[in-house]
């Protein structure tokens, strides 16, 4: 078979149903799984089809319930002992093979650091569009394609992108945007279980190892309450004073990326366009300017605290409550009020 | 050995502002640099030239005329010679049509052991193009390198995750995409800046157009290209909040009282 | 005429600009006051080909230009006066009078380490009783078979300790007044040359400034530079170029202070608004603004002509006394534009002012440059 080609006149009605990658590390799904079936689902009832999850690696057998119960139909399950630890060249081949079997409309990747390795292989492989990192994906409702809203320039411009002439649309999905379905554990579907012949000796990178961070994981994207800091703190320790901060509040110090290329925390507390994004319920920002790569990181905060010295800062437009100050002044004392909050209230009346 | 380096031209992000009123871009005076992930690809492979004998580094640029000031730069950082792909035929393009167009030159280059790539261009930020040539020369892929070594006459590479990294051992020849953590770019060298700025023939910069290289003109351009902007849009700004006004320990006192209200404290 | 700076004039700026503002500035204030030489930063620029810009790529240097050179020191000195001065005395000081007068063995020998950065280089006239009286040279070079025998002593030398090449002056014959001065290269560790006092100084703390001893110094006769009784016209034509160095670290230093004080301008409010709302103080950045670009347009021709091998004496001399004053009265400006806090040193200001003072006095006090204009308007 030689190499595919796109625009070349396919019969678009012929593709059907959307299908999510149900991405596993080690036996379990990641979250982002579950949020493309949320995505997924609402895009599947929107064009009166249905949706499958895509599950390869044997070590993830316990998870197939679950998937349907987060809102699949059914799980294609691709169950080989083989196939457990990721690869791109294997796992192309299953998805490429199935998708040029079944031909689904639409397939939705989790925009991991795997799932952007291995969504613009398939789409190369398979000859079709991909829209990368996507935040936003609804259904045109004139003629029932996908519209794919992402991020450019740093996060300066939005761009709604559509594959008008190729199948499946494609898409990766920026992590921590979409909404998970509530879990119904009565839900029913289908496992079908997949054994389709894979030629491994297309396979030029040997595993070797999985090295695991040693410290201990920041789940920034579960945090409830995130304190994070920027190039405003002007050093190292200012991060220390954001952590009494957090401590009292039983959240998270995170940073903006000028502090992470200081070298003033790791790189996993990085929010922002190259780094997590988080909808906390609590987003104190200190000493942070708010460029717009920041803001693309935290902009979903239910509420966003800003304290930065320059009243200009683009911050403060997207803050609910802003503080023109010195973060060395005013984060000691909210610390100190944190602990007065009856005393304050009190005054108040 | 021979290396292919990727790069792109692009503008300076960081410093890009919006035009309020039209809702786009403003790009005049926006200064263009070379993407900073290609950096870091550029960097490895001047890296490899530096540490091995016989290492050749090729840069590949997709881009207008201007973006020959990109392959300056990287010439003036150590390259050896460059290649500029340059035609009205390749405007348009997404990372289908893009991907396409290089592979066709990387594929023209030949005989080549590596292909670096940067990640992620800070202007498209897909992350797809470089495993796109991967797909389309056939050859194996690691993305997200953070570091390379040789390991006999393969590579051992570490490929970085969320919270870890995978170390692989991978044949030539092979597609690896850069991300910053892969080393610190060097400066283009005084000597080298004297010596490719300003002089407009170069012998060691090929311009090459669409007729160079062997290509399927169905699959490139904006008609070669299966994806298509429906809108671009500036993603607004949310409401102007409020200023808690007064000293720092005013401000703050007033501020402990709205998020009590919230049901924060 | 073309006011345009060349595409590799550019990218030279871009990269020191960055180089700069990664390296020297986040170190400038504590080397300031620990007097610290910042040696680190030093091998990154010689990694970089910074310390032989302007030298051939025969000897080891960048096979680049003046005007690079220039703006190299300009942007180096925004942020740090003493990296500029320590690029500037190695470069035009250092390196220049042995590209120029030197023999091919002494520029395979010692302009090719100092061109690559691998040595440092210095120059030694001045002395307690020869500074803008240069003439007036004590200290003594005896020729004494194979060698040359120096006694006497030099003050006020930039780079005295670090450096490892030193250009010095000597009388090897007192006869001849002025035509009897002559000019040899010593280097470091050399026997009987040794360092005395480091002055402990107003500004450019960071570079270091001191005393040379000289007691029975014996260095081979081959470390001559140029002819016997040449080394007044060497140290003269010297310390031109040398000036167009000083001229743009002055420069350097005036749009650093610019720069910082538009920020600070921005940031800091009275009477409800940013002060850089009141028309009396954007009036004084007018001002600064101005004399600063006329200080970069004499620097910068002044480095295109000596480039071109046209004579630039005379907007060399121009170039310093209007670069160096304009640095005085802009740092001055600067701190008053601060306030209170411009006094302190938790910001730049008061360091730049301190740095600018000594732009009015080295290389040729702001008095000698007017004197080397004159002649040359008025002529005899």
């Amino acid at each position: 078979m030689g190499k595919a080609k796109v625009n070349q006149g396919i019969d678009l009605s012929s593709y059907k149903d959307v299908w999510v990658f149900a991405e596993q590390r080690e036996g379990e799904v990641v979250n982002v799984s579950l949020e493309l079936l949320g995505i997924g689902r609402k895009l599947a009832d929107a064009r009166n089809s249905k949706l499958f999850a895509v599950l390869i690696g044997a070590c993830a057998e316990s998870y197939t319930e679950s998937l349907i119960q987060y809102g699949a139909d059914g799980v294609l399950f691709v169950k080989d002992d083989k196939l457990n630890q990721y690869s791109t060249e294997m796992y192309t081949q299953v998805i490429s093979n199935l998708i040029n079997e079944r031909k689904p409309e639409i397939f939705l990747v989790g925009a991991t650091t795997i799932g952007r390795d291995l969504g613009p292989r398939i789409s190369a492989r398979v000859g079709t569009g991909l829209t990368a990192d996507c935040t936003r994906l609804e259904i045109d409702e004139a003629d029932g394609k996908l519209l794919q809203t992402r991020p450019a320039f740093g996060g300066n411009l939005m761009a709604t992108i559509i594959t008008p002439d190729n199948r499946p649309q494609m898409s990766t999905v920026r992590p921590g945007v979409m909404e998970k379905c509530e879990k119904d554990t009565s839900r029913k579907g289908n496992v079908e279980i997949i054994n389709n012949k894979l030629d491994f000796s297309k396979d030029k990178v040997d595993f070797v190892e999985l090295v695991k961070h040693m410290k201990e994981q920041v789940q920034l994207e579960e945090a409830k309450v995130i304190v994070a800091g920027g190039r405003g703190l002007g050093n190292k320790e200012g991060f220390e004073l954001l952590d009494q901060l957090a401590d009292k509040l039983n959240g998270v110090v995170a940073a903006s990326r000028a502090a992470v290329d200081q070298g003033w925390v790791d790189h996993d507390r990085q929010v922002g366009q190259t780094g997590k994004t988080v909808r906390p319920k609590l987003y104190i920002a200190c000493g942070i300017s708010g460029a717009i790569q920041h803001v693309a990181g935290m902009h979903e905060a239910e509420c966003v605290i800003a304290i930065n010295k320059n009243e200009d800062a683009p911050i403060f437009n997207v803050a609910n409550y802003g503080i023109v100050g010195n973060v060395y002044d005013v984060v000691p004392k909210l610390i100190d009020a944190l602990d007065q909050v009856d005393d304050i209230l009190k005054a108040v009346e | 050995m021979r290396i292919v380096v990727c790069v792109k031209q692009v503008p300076d992000t960081n410093e890009v502002r919006i035009d309020q009123a039209t809702g786009t871009l403003i790009r005049e005076g926006v200064p263009s640099i070379i993407n900073p992930d290609d950096k870091n690809a550029l960097e490895a492979a001047l890296q490899l030239k530096d540490q091995n004998e016989n290492v050749e580094v090729v840069v590949l640029c997709m881009g207008p005329a201007q973006a020959k000031e990109a392959i300056k730069e990287a010439l003036a950082m150590g390259a050896d010679r460059a290649v500029l792909l340059s035609d009205r035929a390749f405007a348009g393009s997404d990372t289908w049509a893009t991907s396409t167009i290089l592979a066709a030159a990387v594929a023209k280059i030949g005989d080549f052991d590596v292909v670096l790539c940067g990640r992620q261009a800070i202007d498209g930020d897909t992350a797809q193009v470089g495993p796109q040539i991967a797909e389309h020369l056939d050859l194996p892929q690691v993305t997200y390198v953070q570091n390379i070594a040789k390991n006999g006459d393969k590579l051992r590479v570490e490929r970085a995750l969320e919270d870890g990294h995978y170390v692989l051992d991978v044949e030539m020849p092979v597609v690896l995409t850069a991300i910053k953590e892969l080393n610190e770019p060097r400066y283009p060298s005084v000597s080298g800046i004297y010596n490719y700025f300003d002089d407009s023939e170069r012998p060691e910069i090929l311009m090459w157009n669409v007729n160079d290289i062997d290509v399927d003109m169905t699959q490139i351009g904006l008609k070669g290209s299966p994806t298509k902007v429906n809108k671009s849009f500036v993603p607004t700004q949310k409401f102007e909040g409020e200023r808690l006004e007064g000293s720092a320990k005013e401000a703050v006192r007033k501020l402990i009282v709205r998020l009590h209200e919230r049901q924060l404290v | 005429m073309d006011f345009e700076l060349k595409s590799t004039h550019k990218m030279l700026q871009r990269v020191v600009r960055e180089f700069a503002l990664k390296d020297v500035a986040p170190i400038a204030a504590e080397i300031d006051v620990t007097e610290r030489y910042p040696i680190e930063n030093v091998r990154k620029m010689a990694e970089m080909g910074l310390m032989g810009i302007p030298i051939p790529k025969e000897f080891g240097g960048s096979g680049g230009d003046e005007l690079g050179y220039a703006m190299t020191v300009e942007e180096l000195s925004k942020h740090c006066a003493s990296t500029g001065v320590i690029l500037s005395a190695h470069t035009s000081l250092g390196s220049w009078p042995i590209l120029k007068y030197g023999t091919q063995e002494q520029k395979e020998k010692f302009l090719k380490p100092l061109a690559t950065g691998e040595k440092i280089g210095a120059f030694a006239l001045t002395e307690a009783g020869a500074g803008t009286d240069a003439s007036a040279q004590q200290t003594v070079a005896v020729l004494d078979g194979d060698s040359y025998i120096l006694n006497g002593s030099k003050i006020f030398i930039t780079g005295a300790g670090q450096a490892d090449i030193y250009i010095i002056f000597a009388m090897t014959d007192k006869s001849k007044g002025t035509r009897g001065i002559s000019t040899f290269i010593v280097e470091k560790g050399t026997p009987g040359f040794t360092f005395g006092k480091l002055e402990d100084k107003m500004g450019i703390r960071a570079s270091s400034t001191g005393e040379l001893i000289f007691e029975d110094c014996r260095i081979p006769k081959e470390n001559l530079l140029g002819k016997e009784g040449k080394g007044f016209g060497i140290a003269m034509s010297t310390l031109d170029g040398g000036r167009i160095g000083i001229a743009a670290q002055a420069l350097g230093i005036a749009q650093g202070a610019i720069d910082a004080s538009v920020q600070y301008m921005k940031e800091r409010k009275q009477f409800g608004k940013n002060i850089s709302k009141f028309q009396g103080l954007q009036w004084y950045v007018a001002e600064m603004e101005t004399k600063t670009q006329a200080a970069r347009l004499l620097v910068y021709q002044a480095a295109t002509k000596k480039s071109k091998g046209l004579p630039y004496s005379k907007e060399a001399a121009m170039a310093k006394l209007f670069a160096a004053e304009t640095a005085m009265e802009v740092t001055t400006k600067a701190v008053q534009l601060f306030g209170g806090y411009g006094y302190t040193k938790d910001y730049p200001v008061e360091r730049m002012m301190r740095d600018a003072k000594i732009t009015e006095i080295y290389e040729g006090t702001s008095e000698v440059q007017k004197m080397v204009i004159a002649a040359s308007v008025i002529g005899r």
